[in-house]
């Protein structure tokens, strides 16, 4: 039997207009979901062409939990995404070129070709670069409510690891001082299925992972991951219950990693009935038809904006494209801040 | 000036920067009631409260990652190891992410990690080491090892203003057995910058934290035998006094390097690295290095004897050295 709370699925459009979204954002979702599988399918297409060095990950299947969290964040609010949640680039306005630049090395890309892939992050945005080891951005997600907690200002972190990172020591060690001192945090676990080649079963022997959150002593929530508006709904609920002082929660967003661990990967492993099953719950087709039910999305409006993200995408490939490759004479730059850097609205 | 412990220095440069920045905050284990294990912190809460003076879960990850966020969010954090052995818990933390995150993300993280460090009272495997040279081969750090008071309050002030990542080494065994001047106004005292502890024109010791003293003792028995001992405590380890090791190996021409941590890959090979190839015309004698024996460190009194260099051994290779 669990203990977490499951998410009911997200119905009419007055329901969503309560939680505070209306028609120009319910598109605006639409196409940050289209942007964020377009440069996932682009950039697939560019590493195949040899243009993107080393390896590529996508999140094919987990738009709808990545853009929805995002949205329900808040301007001042920061969080710590990882390798699938393009969408929260997207959704915090990095921009795709800039995102392309970073895939190919380029030095206009957020790291200056120092790190690749989805390993990024624009500060000023409000988001930290994520590092390989899973999950150690959950502690720092954490540090950074610590920061807000002692400053008494109203703002949030949200803090993301997936099912696999579930089971090392930092997300422990992460929710329980979270928990312990009621930080204004929330923690996202993308469950979607398969660390790598490993199962659930294998990572964790819990019902469900939210349900470990009332060990540490707040709310766990289980959401259909490819519902975007439910995602929404209960992550905005969670981020201004922490920001109110009601602390943290754990949010388990539930979707099928639709692709290998990265493109190398076939995911032979995945049961191609699985596949079936969760490709018709596709989380972009699931919003589109709900956007033409609920809100009158027409034809002409979704070409529209079908074409405008193509045009965006095409755009910024041919601009990351003649952007240029880092010199080697910067390979020694940055290593150690210098004390100017840390005048800043955020450090003053 | 009045004379204070190396203890007391610390903790009043801890206090004086968190009086003068609010950024400034303390997190750790028994850090906030209790005033850390060795007092570091003794009435800090009551001064600033519970949210300045944090007391912790046992939770070392959770202590740096989240200096680490909170220094990203403009706080100056100060956490606190209870024992240096114990930061082996964070070491992901340090290495993978503050170390990283300003060449990579383009975001500093200035962070001080307190550790109490160093053995010479039984403290056994877990609660003696110097793991300072597992640090100070990662790039992105800073490592300090005061062995003054005045440089133990000068260089905490440092660390906490530098915006880097800095491991601040403070020995054990010097907490109250070193007492001296310390100024009461703030200063700091240059991470990067040797200091010559000793004047000498024979033989030069390297070295840094408590032994520092024992180097001491050794150059006064060497000075009864006529031989003049330059002692350079090099203060931090990362980034290290290059210019001022050279100099001194130049003008002695016979150097010992000494260190409290065992000796493969202890730090001491990196300066006799650096001495071979940047000032072998200049020497008359192979570098000597005087270190702990590669084991754990031991607990029993005549074990741990055995395994910390002692003023003899010193002496013992100093004598070597002049008579070369």
């Amino acid at each position: 039997m669990a203990i977490a709370r499951e998410a009911e699925p997200v119905g009419s459009l007055s329901e969503v207009r309560e939680a505070g979204l209306d028609r120009e954002d319910l598109l605006g979702i639409y196409r940050n979901m289209l942007i964020t599988r377009g440069i996932e399918e682009r950039g697939h297409i560019l590493y195949k062409q040899g243009k993107i060095p080393g390896s590529f990950y996508t999140g094919r299947g987990n738009e709808a939990s990545s853009v929805g969290v995002a949205t329900a964040m808040g301007a001042d609010d920061v969080g710590t995404p990882l390798h699938r949640d393009m969408g929260v680039h997207v959704t915090r306005g990095v921009e795709p070129w800039r995102i392309f630049a970073q895939y190919m090395g380029k030095a206009d890309g957020p790291t200056k070709g120092k790190d690749g892939n989805v390993h990024m992050a624009d500060s000023n945005l409000g988001l930290l670069a994520m590092v390989s080891h899973l999950p150690a951005m959950l502690p720092v997600a954490v540090g950074c409510a610590l920061a807000f907690r002692i400053r008494e200002e109203r703002r949030v972190a949200v803090g993301w690891f997936g099912e696999g990172a579930s089971a090392r020591g930092d997300a422990h060690e992460a929710m329980n001082l979270a928990g312990v001192r009621r930080l204004p945090v929330v923690f996202i676990c993308d469950n979607n299925q398969w660390a790598y080649s490993t199962p659930t079963h294998l990572e964790y022997a819990c019902e469900t992972l939210a349900d470990r959150a009332q060990a540490y002593g707040f709310e766990g929530v289980v959401v259909d991951g490819t519902d975007v508006l439910a995602v929404y709904r209960e992550v905005k609920r969670a981020i201004e219950k922490a920001r109110d002082g009601g602390g943290p929660t754990l949010i388990e967003s539930m979707t099928l990693r639709m692709e290998g661990h990265a493109v190398h990967d076939d995911a032979f492993y995945v049961p191609k009935e699985l596949f079936e099953e969760w490709a018709r719950r596709d989380p972009i087709e699931r919003y589109r038809s709900w956007l033409r039910d609920n809100a009158d999305l027409s034809d002409s409006e979704e070409d529209e904006i079908a074409a405008g993200v193509k045009r965006l995408l095409a755009d910024a490939i041919q601009r990351a494209d003649e952007s240029s490759l880092p010199d080697p004479s910067t390979l020694g730059d940055g290593v150690y801040a210098t004390p100017e850097e840390l005048d800043t609205p955020h450090h003053k | 000036m009045p004379e204070k412990t190396y203890l007391q220095a610390i903790s009043d440069g801890l206090r004086q920067e968190m009086r003068r920045d609010k950024r400034v905050f303390v997190i750790g284990e028994d850090v906030g009631v209790y005033g850390g294990a060795f007092k570091v912190t003794l009435g800090f809460q009551e001064e600033f409260g519970p949210w300045r003076v944090i007391d912790s879960p046992l939770s070392e990850t959770a202590i740096v990652g989240g200096c680490t966020g909170a220094a990203i969010m403009g706080m100056r954090p100060v956490a606190e190891m209870q024992f240096a052995d114990f930061i082996s818990c964070a070491w992901d933390q340090l290495v993978t992410v503050s170390a990283k995150q300003r060449y990579r993300a383009g975001t500093p993280v200035p962070i001080v990690v307190r550790l109490p460090s160093g053995g010479g009272f039984s403290g056994g495997p877990f609660h003696s080491q110097n793991p300072e040279s597992s640090f100070a081969h990662i790039p992105g750090l800073k490592c300090v090892c005061p062995a003054t008071p005045e440089d133990a309050k000068g260089l905490l002030v440092s660390a906490i203003e530098d915006p880097n990542p800095v491991l601040y080494f403070e020995h054990k065994h010097l907490y109250r057995r070193i007492k001296a001047e310390v100024p009461d106004e703030r200063y700091t005292t240059p991470i990067g910058k040797a200091r010559i502890h000793r004047e000498g024109d024979d033989v030069s010791v390297i070295t840094w934290g408590a032994m520092v003293y024992t180097a001491d003792e050794a150059a006064q028995q060497l000075e009864n035998d006529g031989v003049s001992v330059e002692i350079v405590d090099l203060r931090t380890v990362l980034p290290w006094d290059k210019a001022a090791v050279l100099e001194s190996a130049r003008k002695t021409s016979k150097v010992l390097v000494l260190h409290e941590d065992t000796h493969t890959g202890g730090f001491g090979a990196e300066i006799a690295a650096t001495i071979a190839e940047e000032a072998f015309e200049d020497l008359d004698a192979p570098i000597k290095r005087v270190t702990a024996p590669d084991t754990p460190v031991p607990f029993s009194p005549p074990l741990e004897k055995a395994f910390i260099p002692q003023v003899d051994d010193v002496v013992a290779g100093l004598r070597d050295l002049a008579e070369y």
